[in-house]
C-alpha cells in the first residue's frame, strides 16, 4: 500500500503532460454563454453569502430549488417576497400559499437593495459561466496546473535525452571500433580486450581485492542499516479510505479551519475525527460538487459524477435522506483507517502542541490543504520528535505557567530563550508511561 | 525507644528461621529454574527435537518474525456518527454519585473515559470514604462471567415484556387469594425507593418487605431499639473522643460507617490531643492492629470482661465472671472515668445483651461521643424476621418471593433449608445485577443494573442524601428494580422521574436538583427527631442473660470479614482476590487464624519454603453440627483458646475457576452471631500452599524502617537527640569521625530548585492499612492480576504494598537483663509479646531516590531521573536484566514474567473484551520481559500541568495528585510540589517527624514518611 503514493505521482504526472499536449494542439478560447460576466459574478457572490443555506439553483434545499425563478414568478412578487415575506403574506394569497412550501419560515432580507435583488435574479436565471480557457492558469477538464509543474516534466525531459544520447554515444563506438579492428567477427572489440585485461589484473591485485570486499562490506552494512531503520515507518503511508473525502477540496479550497472538524486537538491528546454531525452542518446544504470539481483519488481522477456518490455515503452514513431532508435514524458510522499510528508506549498530547506551543497542524502533518489524498508526511519516529524538542525554543509569554519557571532556566542557562529540551521535554518518562 | 525494637513479619522470622535470613539477602525469592530445562540430561537426550531442528525452528520464526514486522497493520478509527456534546475523546469525565450495594456505602466519584467508567474515588466534598472493595466495584461492572444478561425464566430466555406480563399476572393470583409475598432484599439506604416499595405494597398488600444483611448488625440495631426506640445504627463521633474502648468493634476493618476518617481526625499528634485507643479482641483486626492497646482475650472473656467493666465504671453489681484481662479493664475504667463525656464503648459482639450493656456504659459515661441523633441507615436486616419467612416458607404460608440483590442460598447459615423451603413457593422471582445460587433457584432470573448504570438516591445518614446517577449506558439487557417494582405497581413514570419528583418535593427543600445532581449529594438539616432515651431495660437482668448464654467449653470461634472481599458479594473480582489480607498478607485465600501457642499444643505449623512460599496444615472445625476442613495460619496477636475464620469466601456458583478459592463459613454463622462457642479443632492430613506475601519482600537492614513514638517522646524528647531521639539521622563512619549520613556524598548534587518537584508525604500515624490505595494503584496503573500461584512465589506485581510489621520490645534474654526482668518476667515478656505485639503498616512504592541506585546498574538507561523528581522507567527500552531490581533497597521494582493481558493461562480482567474496558488508556498495558513500578503517577502529574498550561496560570495549591493520594480517605498519603511552598507537602518534607526509610543509603528518596506516634503512656 505504502508503495502506491508513488505510482499514483508517476501515473498522475504522465497524465498531467499528455494533456498538456492536447491543450496546445486544440486551444480555443470561448464562453459557453454570452452573459454579462459582472452582474453574474455579484449576483453569485450574494446568493452565496445571503441565500445559499437554504436554496440551490437546481435542487430543493430547505427551501425550493431557485434556477430560472423569474420564468414562474413576477420581478416585482420576488421582490417583496425576498424583503420581507411575512409582512407579503399578510396582502398576498398568493405568497400565503407559497409559504405552505416548508415549515421553516424563510428570513426577511430587508436589507437588500432592489439592484442587488435584480443581480441575484439575474444569477438564477444565468446560472454558472462554463470556461474552458482561462489566461493566466491552463484548465484542463478543471484541473488547474500550475506554471510550477513545469520542471516536474522538464526532468522526463532531460531523462529521454539521455538515453538518446547514451544510445548515440553506443552507436559512435560501434562505428569507431568497426573502423579500427576491421570487420571480422572472430576479433572482438580491442575495448573488450583491454576490460579482460584490467579485470584479470584487479584479480591479482590483493590490495584491491580487500579495498573493494571493505568497500562492498561497508555499503552492505549502510544498505541494511538504512533497511532496517525504516522497518515500523510509515512515512508516506496512504491507505484507501472508504469515503474519498479530499483534504485539499476541505482545507485549501474552502478554507475549512482545521480544528473546526478536528475540535479535539485544542483540548485533548487526540486531534480526533469529526463525528457525521460535523459533517452535515455543512452538508446539509452541500448535496453535490461543483460541476469542475476533480481530485486525484487512489491514482484515479474523481469527477462530479463520482464525487457526488462519496457525499451519498455521508448520507448514507449519518442516516439522511436527501430527497425528504429528513435523518432517518439509521445509522452506519464510517470505518476510516487510521494514518497516524504512535505504538502504545509513546504518548503524545495534541492539546499540547496545538493550545499551549500553538505550532501549527502543517508542522507535523505537511500540505494538507494541499492534499486530496490523506499521507503520513512525517516519520513519527523518536528520532524526529527530539529533534523538534532540541531545536524549537517555547515561547513563554502570555501564559501564566511559565513565567517563573522561565525566569529560573534563563537565569540558570544564561540564556534569554529556552529550548523544549531544556525544560525537560527530552526526559523519558515524558512520552513513555 | 525506637530504636531498640525488632521489627519482624513473620512468626518465622521472629524465631530466627534461616530460610526467612536467606530470602532477606535473595534478590528474587527463587532462583531462575536453569537446572529445570539444563540439568536434565537424559531428557535431553532422549528428546526428539536435535540440535540441528532447534537451529532451524529458531531461523523459521526470526525470519517468519522479521516478514510480519515489516507490515504494519491496519488500524480503523470509527468516530461517532453524532458525538454527545459532553465527551471529548481522550478528556475524562467525573460524575458524582453513590454506591449502595448492599454492604458498601459511599458517596463517589467516578471517572469515565469515552463513556467507560474506569475508577472509583472518594468524593471527599460529600465526606465520603472508599475501601479496597469500593475501590474494586468498578470492575465487577464489567464482570461478564457472572453478570446477568437477560431475563430468563427456569433457565430459557424471555423477553422483558413477558416476564413482566407473568409475574404480574401470578402477584394479582396471589393478591385475590390473599396470600403473603415477600419482598426480601438487602439495606437499600434509599428513601426514593422505599417509596417505590411502599407504593408497591399498597398495590398488592400481601406484599411484605423483609430485610436481610448478609453480616448481620441485627443484634446492634435491635438493641438500640430496646433502648433509644429506633431500629437503626447508633453513630459515633470518634473525632472528638479523648479515650475509644472497643470490645472486638472492627470499625475500621468492617468498615460499614466509614469510621476511619474521624477516627485518624481525633488522632493527630501535632495538636497534642490524641485519642487513646484501646482494643480488647480475641482476633487480630484491623482496628486492634490500629490501637494504642491491645488486649488480647478469647471472645468469652471479652464478653465477661465487658460486664466486668460495667460493673467497674457504674458499681452496679452484676453477675459476671473474673477474666484474665481484669487487672486491665480496672485500669480502663479509671481512663474512661477520666475522659468522662468523651469517652465511648463500642462493640463488635453480635449479641442484643452484650450491646445493650455497651449502650449503658456509654449511658453512665453520659458520652458525646456515641451519637443518637446523626443516626446511621446502612444496616437495617432483621435476622429473625428472614429466619421465620423461611419458617413460613416451609409450612407452605408464603405465595410468592422477590429477592434483590442478595444471595440467602449462600450466606444464610441454614442456606439448604432455604433451598428446599424455596420448593413450597409458588412465585419464585431474582432480581439481581449478578448469578448467584440463589436466583438460580429462582423461576424468574431477572437481570438488575449496576450501580454504575443506575439512577437512585440514598441516605447513609440521618440528614445526610447523596444522589446515584447513570456513568454508562446498561452494559447488557438491565433494567433497574425501581422501574421493575414500579411497572408491577401498575405506574407509567419511569424511575427517574419518579426520583426527581420525589426529591423535588420531599429532599431539596428548593434547592435546585441540577446542583445536588452535580455534587452528588445534599445535607439537609436533621429535624429533631431525637432518640431520647428509652430506660426500659434492666441492666441486671440482661447482664444475666448474657452469661447464661455463654457456655464455653472447648475453642471459641470468632467470624470476621475480610478488608478484601467483604461478604463476598465481589467474589469474582480478581483485584479483590489478589489483594493481601492487611494483616496476614495473604491474597486469595481464608483460613483458620490460630494463637502461636495453640497451634503448639495442637501441632500446627507455617513452614516457609525457600522461595518465600508459606505453607500450612489442614483443620476440620466443627461448630453445632456444621464442619469445613480448612488450613491452618498462625497468627501473632490471636487469643489464646480462640481461633478466627473469615466470612465471604468458598462461593463457587458461576465463579471462575480461579476464584472458587477458600472454605465458605457461613455455615457457621448461627443466629447471625459472629461468636461461635464449643468448637471442635482436629488436625487433618495434608498441605496447604497459601499465596502469601508475607516474608517475601523483606527488605535486608530493617532497622530505620520504621520509626514509632509514643506521644509522651514526641512531646518531651528532641528528635533528633543523640541518645534517646525518636527521629534521628543516620551516623556512618567517616575520616574515623561518626558524622551525620547526609553530610557526606557519592553524586553530584543536582538543582531542585527550579520547576515541580514532587514528594509524597506518608503519615505512618494516619495510615489505617485498609489498602484502598492499593486497589486504586491498580485500576490506575492498570497493573496485572497474576494469580494465586504466581502471589505464592513472590511474583505479585502490586506497585504499591502495604507492609505490616510486628514489633516487640524485649527481643532477647539479654534485653530483657537490660531492662532489669527477673527470670520469670522475661519468659513471660518474651512469649506475650509474640503473642501479642504491636503492629505498624507502612505503605511502601518507589521511593524514588534521587541518587537511585537502580538507576546507575541499567545497562540500556531505561530507568532514568526526571527533573521533577519522579524516577522515569522506560518500558520500550528496558530488555530486562533485572539489574535494577537486584540494587533497589526497597523491593519496590517488578518484573513481567510472562505476558499478562491476552493470556488464557492469566484468566483475568485483562483477558477478556469486557474486563479491558476497565483500563486507563493514559497508561500503556506493559509486555513480557520488562520491569515495572511506581511512577508516581505521571499521567496525572502531566495531565495537571497540562491543565495549568492550556488554562494559562499557575498550578493550583495541592493540584497535583496521585492514585493512591486521592483514594487515602484519613489524608495519610499527601502528594505534591515542594518547590510551590503553599502546597501542604512541602511543610510535611521538613516536618520533625519526617524521616526517610533506610536514610544511611543516602538515597535521597522523594517519599517521605512521618514517624508513627502511638498514645501509649495513657494507661
Amino acid at each position: 500500500m505504502k508503495s502506491v503514493g508513488l505510482y499514483n505521482k508517476l501515473f498522475s504526472v504522465l497524465h498531467k503532460s499528455f494533456a498538456l499536449l492536447l491543450v496546445f494542439a486544440f486551444s480555443i478560447s470561448t464562453y459557453a454563454q454570452d452573459v454579462d460576466e459582472a452582474r453574474q459574478k455579484a449576483g453569485k457572490k450574494l446568493f452565496k453569502s445571503q441565500c445559499a443555506s437554504c436554496h440551490k439553483l437546481d435542487k430543493k434545499l430547505v427551501g425550493p430549488a431557485l434556477g430560472g425563478v423569474e420564468e414562474r414568478r413576477e420581478n416585482a412578487w420576488l421582490k417583496s417576497w425576498i424583503k420581507n415575506n411575512a409582512e407579503f403574506q399578510k396582502v398576498n394569497t398568493e405568497a400565503a400559499q407559497a409559504a405552505q412550501y416548508s415549515a421553516t419560515a424563510m428570513t426577511a432580507f430587508p436589507q437588500l437593495t432592489d439592484v442587488q435583488i435584480d443581480d441575484i435574479l439575474y444569477y438564477t436565471t444565468v446560472g454558472e459561466i462554463k470556461k474552458v480557457v482561462d489566461s493566466g492558469d491552463v484548465t484542463v477538464g478543471g484541473q488547474v496546473l500550475q506554471k510550477s509543474g513545469a520542471p516536474e516534466w522538464l526532468i522526463y525531459l532531460l531523462a529521454a535525452a539521455i538515453v538518446v544520447a547514451f544510445l548515440m554515444i553506443s552507436s559512435l563506438l560501434k562505428q569507431v571500433s568497426e573502423l579500427k579492428g576491421g570487420s571480422k567477427p572472430g576479433v572482438e572489440s580491442n575495448l573488450r580486450r583491454d576490460l579482460q585485461e584490467l579485470w584479470i589484473g584487479a584479480k591479482n591485485n590483493t590490495f584491491l581485492k580487500v579495498l573493494s570486499t571493505i568497500f562492498l562490506l561497508l555499503i552492505g552494512a549502510y544498505v541494511t542499516f538504512g533497511t532496517l531503520f525504516k522497518v515500523g515507518v510509515d512515512q508516506g503511508y496512504q491507505p484507501i479510505q472508504p469515503i474519498a473525502f479530499s483534504h485539499k477540496i476541505h482545507a485549501g479550497e474552502n478554507k475549512v479551519d482545521c480544528q473546526y472538524c478536528h475540535s479535539s486537538a485544542k483540548h485533548s491528546k487526540h486531534s480526533g475525527i469529526p463525528s457525521l454531525n460535523v459533517c452535515m452542518n455543512c452538508h446539509k446544504a452541500i448535496a453535490e460538487v461543483a460541476e469542475t470539481t476533480e481530485i486525484q483519488w487512489n491514482g484515479q481522477t474523481y469527477g462530479k459524477q463520482q464525487l457526488d456518490l462519496e457525499i451519498d455515503k455521508l448520507y448514507e452514513a449519518v442516516g439522511w435522506d436527501k430527497d425528504e431532508l429528513v435523518y432517518t435514524g439509521e445509522e452506519k458510522p464510517v470505518k476510516w483507517i487510521r494514518i497516524h499510528n504512535l505504538p502504545d508506549f509513546a504518548y503524545y498530547n495534541h492539546a499540547q502542541h496545538v493550545t499551549v506551543a500553538g505550532i501549527a497542524c502543517q508542522k507535523c502533518h505537511g500540505p494538507v490543504e494541499e492534499m486530496d489524498e490523506m499521507y503520513q508526511y512525517s516519520p513519527l519516529t523518536m528520532g524526529w520528535c527530539i529533534n523538534c524538542h532540541r531545536e524549537t525554543n517555547v515561547d513563554l509569554k502570555g501564559n501564566e505557567y511559565y513565567e517563573k519557571i522561565h525566569e529560573q532556566l534563563a537565569d540558570k542557562y544564561g540564556v534569554d530563550k529556552v529550548t523544549i529540551s531544556q525544560l525537560g521535554g527530552l526526559e523519558c518518562g515524558k512520552c513513555h508511561y | 525507644m525506637a530504636s531498640n525494637k525488632k521489627y519482624w513479619k513473620s512468626v518465622e522470622e521472629l524465631q530466627g528461621s534461616s530460610v526467612v535470613e536467606t530470602l532477606a539477602k535473595n534478590e528474587f525469592v527463587e532462583n531462575i529454574p536453569t537446572d529445570d530445562f539444563l540439568g536434565d540430561k537424559e531428557t535431553l537426550e532422549n528428546s526428539s527435537t536435535s540440535r540441528r531442528d532447534f537451529l532451524k525452528y529458531v531461523g523459521f520464526t526470526t525470519a517468519a518474525a522479521s516478514l510480519a514486522a515489516c507490515e504494519g497493520p491496519v488500524v480503523k478509527s470509527i468516530p461517532y456518527v453524532v458525538k454527545p456534546d459532553d465527551i471529548i475523546a481522550g478528556v475524562a469525565d467525573w460524575y458524582a454519585t453513590s454506591i449502595a450495594d448492599g454492604f458498601d456505602y459511599a458517596n463517589v466519584l467516578v471517572k469515565t473515559r469515552e463513556g467507560r467508567p474506569i475508577q472509583i474515588m472518594p468524593n471527599k466534598e460529600a465526606n465520603g470514604s472508599t475501601s479496597a472493595r469500593v475501590q474494586a466495584s468498578v470492575l465487577s461492572l464489567y464482570d461478564e462471567t457472572l453478570r446477568l444478561k437477560e431475563p430468563t425464566k427456569g433457565g430459557k430466555a424471555i423477553t422483558w415484556a413477558s416476564a413482566d406480563k407473568e409475574i404480574g399476572d401470578a402477584l394479582l393470583k396471589l393478591k385475590e387469594a390473599e396470600k403473603p409475598v415477600i419482598l426480601l432484599t438487602g439495606t437499600l439506604a434509599s428513601p426514593s425507593t422505599s417509596k417505590v416499595i411502599s407504593d408497591f405494597i399498597t398495590a398488592y398488600p400481601n406484599i411484605r418487605h423483609v430485610v436481610y444483611d448478609a453480616i448481620s448488625e441485627s443484634a446492634a440495631v435491635d438493641a438500640f431499639k430496646a433502648m433509644y426506640g429506633k431500629r437503626i445504627l447508633p453513630n459515633y463521633k470518634l473525632e472528638n473522643a479523648k479515650a475509644i474502648v472497643s470490645f472486638g468493634a472492627d470499625f475500621l476493618g468492617d468498615f460499614h460507617g466509614g469510621f476511619e476518617k474521624a477516627y485518624v481526625a481525633g488522632r493527630k499528634p501535632e495538636t497534642g490531643a490524641m485519642s487513646f485507643h484501646v482494643q480488647v479482641e480475641s482476633n487480630m483486626s484491623l482496628t486492634g492492629a490500629n490501637a494504642d492497646k491491645r488486649v488480647v482475650a478469647k471472645p468469652s472473656d471479652v464478653v465477661f470482661a465487658l460486664l466486668n467493666l460495667y460493673k467497674e465504671i457504674t458499681g452496679n453489681g452484676v453477675s459476671s465472671k473474673a477474666t484474665p484481662i481484669d487487672g486491665e479493664i480496672k485500669k480502663l475504667a479509671k481512663v474512661l472515668k477520666k475522659a468522662g463525656s468523651k469517652g465511648v464503648v463500642m462493640t463488635g459482639i453480635n449479641d442484643v445483651n452484650a450491646q445493650l450493656i455497651s449502650l449503658a456504659i456509654n449511658q453512665a459515661l453520659n458520652s458525646d461521643i456515641l451519637d443518637t441523633q446523626n443516626t446511621l441507615n446502612i444496616r437495617q436486616g432483621n435476622f429473625e424476621e428472614v429466619q421465620g419467612v423461611i419458617t413460613d416458607m416451609k409450612s407452605g404460608k408464603i405465595g410468592g418471593l422477590l429477592t434483590y440483590n442478595i444471595d440467602p442460598a449462600y450466606t444464610l447459615p441454614n442456606a439448604t433449608e432455604f433451598i428446599e423451603a424455596l420448593g413450597k413457593v409458588s412465585l419464585k422471582v431474582g432480581l439481581s445485577t449478578e448469578n448467584n445460587a440463589t436466583v438460580d433457584a429462582m423461576d424468574y432470573a431477572l437481570p438488575t443494573s449496576h450501580f454504575l448504570e443506575s439512577w437512585g438516591d440514598t441516605n447513609f445518614s440521618e440528614g445526610n442524601y447523596g444522589l446515584m446517577q447513570p456513568t454508562i449506558q446498561p452494559l447488557f439487557q438491565t433494567k433497574q428494580v425501581q422501574d421493575v417494582l414500579l411497572k408491577w405497581s401498575g405506574s407509567t413514570t419511569s424511575y427517574y422521574d419518579f426520583l426527581k419528583n420525589y426529591w423535588t418535593t420531599e429532599v431539596l427543600n428548593a434547592a435546585s436538583w441540577n446542583k445536588a445532581l452535580h455534587n452528588g449529594y445534599y445535607s439537609a438539616n436533621v429535624t429533631s427527631n431525637t432518640s431520647d432515651y428509652v430506660s426500659e431495660v434492666v441492666i441486671s437482668d440482661v447482664a444475666n442473660q448474657l452469661k447464661k448464654s455463654i457456655s464455653s467449653s472447648g475453642m471459641e470461634l470468632n467470624l470476621y470479614i475480610k478488608t478484601g472481599l467483604g461478604d463476598g458479594r465481589q467474589a469474582n473480582n480478581p483485584w479483590l482476590q489478589e489483594f493481601p489480607d492487611p494483616i496476614t498478607r495473604t491474597s486469595w485465600d481464608n483460613y483458620l487464624t490460630m494463637s502461636i501457642a495453640d497451634a503448639k499444643v495442637l501441632g500446627f505449623s507455617n513452614p516457609v519454603k525457600d522461595n518465600g512460599a508459606i505453607n500450612g496444615d489442614y483443620a476440620k472445625v466443627k461448630v453445632n453440627g456444621a464442619e469445613v476442613v480448612v488450613p491452618v495460619m498462625i497468627q501473632p496477636g490471636q487469643a489464646k483458646g480462640s481461633v478466627g475464620l473469615s466470612l465471604g469466601f468458598g462461593k463457587t456458583f458461576g465463579l471462575k475457576e480461579e476464584m472458587k478459592v477458600g472454605v465458605n463459613a457461613y455455615p457457621f454463622y448461627k443466629d447471625g452471631n459472629n461468636i461461635q462457642y464449643n468448637v471442635s479443632i482436629e488436625k487433618v492430613s495434608g498441605t496447604h500452599k497459601f499465596a502469601c506475601t508475607q516474608v517475601q519482600k523483606t527488605i535486608a537492614g530493617r532497622h530505620d524502617i520504621l520509626k514509632v513514638a509514643s506521644l509522651k517522646e514526641f512531646k518531651t524528647v528532641d528528635p533528633k537527640d543523640h541518645h534517646h531521639g525518636w527521629n534521628k539521622p543516620a551516623y556512618v563512619s567517616y575520616d574515623h569521625q561518626e558524622v551525620e549520613a547526609n553530610t557526606i556524598d557519592l553524586w553530584d548534587e543536582h538543582n531542585r530548585e527550579v520547576g515541580h518537584h514532587f514528594n509524597l508525604s506518608i503519615d505512618l500515624t494516619s495510615c489505617t492499612g485498609c489498602g484502598a490505595c492499593v486497589v486504586a494503584c491498580h485500576a490506575e496503573n492498570n497493573v496485572p492480576v497474576v494469580g494465586k500461584n504466581e502471589v505464592r512465589v513472590g511474583r505479585d506485581m502490586h506497585w504499591l504494598r502495604i507492609d505490616r510489621y510486628y514489633s516487640s520490645t524485649v527481643e532477647t534474654r539479654e534485653e530483657a537483663k537490660e531492662l532489669g526482668l527477673s527470670r520469670g518476667a522475661t519468659y513471660e515478656a518474651l512469649e506475650t509479646e509474640a503473642e501479642n505485639p504491636e503492629v505498624t503498616f507502612q505503605p511502601m512504592m518507589c521511593q524514588h531516590c534521587n541518587h537511585a541506585p537502580c538507576e546507575t546498574v541499567c545497562p540500556v538507561a531505561a530507568t532514568t531521573h526526571g527533573r521533577q523528581g519522579q524516577n522515569q522507567m522506560t518500558y520500550n527500552r528496558c530488555v530486562g536484566t533485572r539489574y535494577c531490581a537486584n540494587n533497589c533497597p526497597y523491593r519496590v521494582r517488578r518484573f513481567n514474567w510472562f505476558e499478562y493481558a491476552n493470556n488464557n493461562e492469566f484468566d483475568f480482567n485483562m483477558n477478556n473484551e469486557y474486563g479491558k474496558m476497565v483500563l486507563n488508556p493514559d497508561v500503556v498495558v506493559r509486555g513480557r520481559g520488562v520491569m515495572e513500578k511506581c511512577s508516581m503517577c505521571i499521567q496525572m502529574t502531566q495531565a495537571t500541568i497540562l491543565k495549568a498550561k492550556k488554562e494559562g496560570r499557575k498550578v493550583n495549591k495541592d493540584e497535583f495528585s496521585t492514585a493512591c493520594s486521592s483514594a487515602c480517605t484519613t489524608g495519610s498519603l499527601v502528594f505534591g510540589d515542594v518547590n510551590n511552598k503553599e502546597d501542604k507537602v512541602a511543610a510535611l518534607a521538613v516536618d520533625k517527624r519526617a524521616y526517610n526509610v533506610l536514610d544511611y543509603l543516602q538515597t535521597k528518596p522523594n517519599v517521605i514518611y512521618q514517624v508513627k506516634v502511638r498514645n501509649t503512656n495513657e494507661a
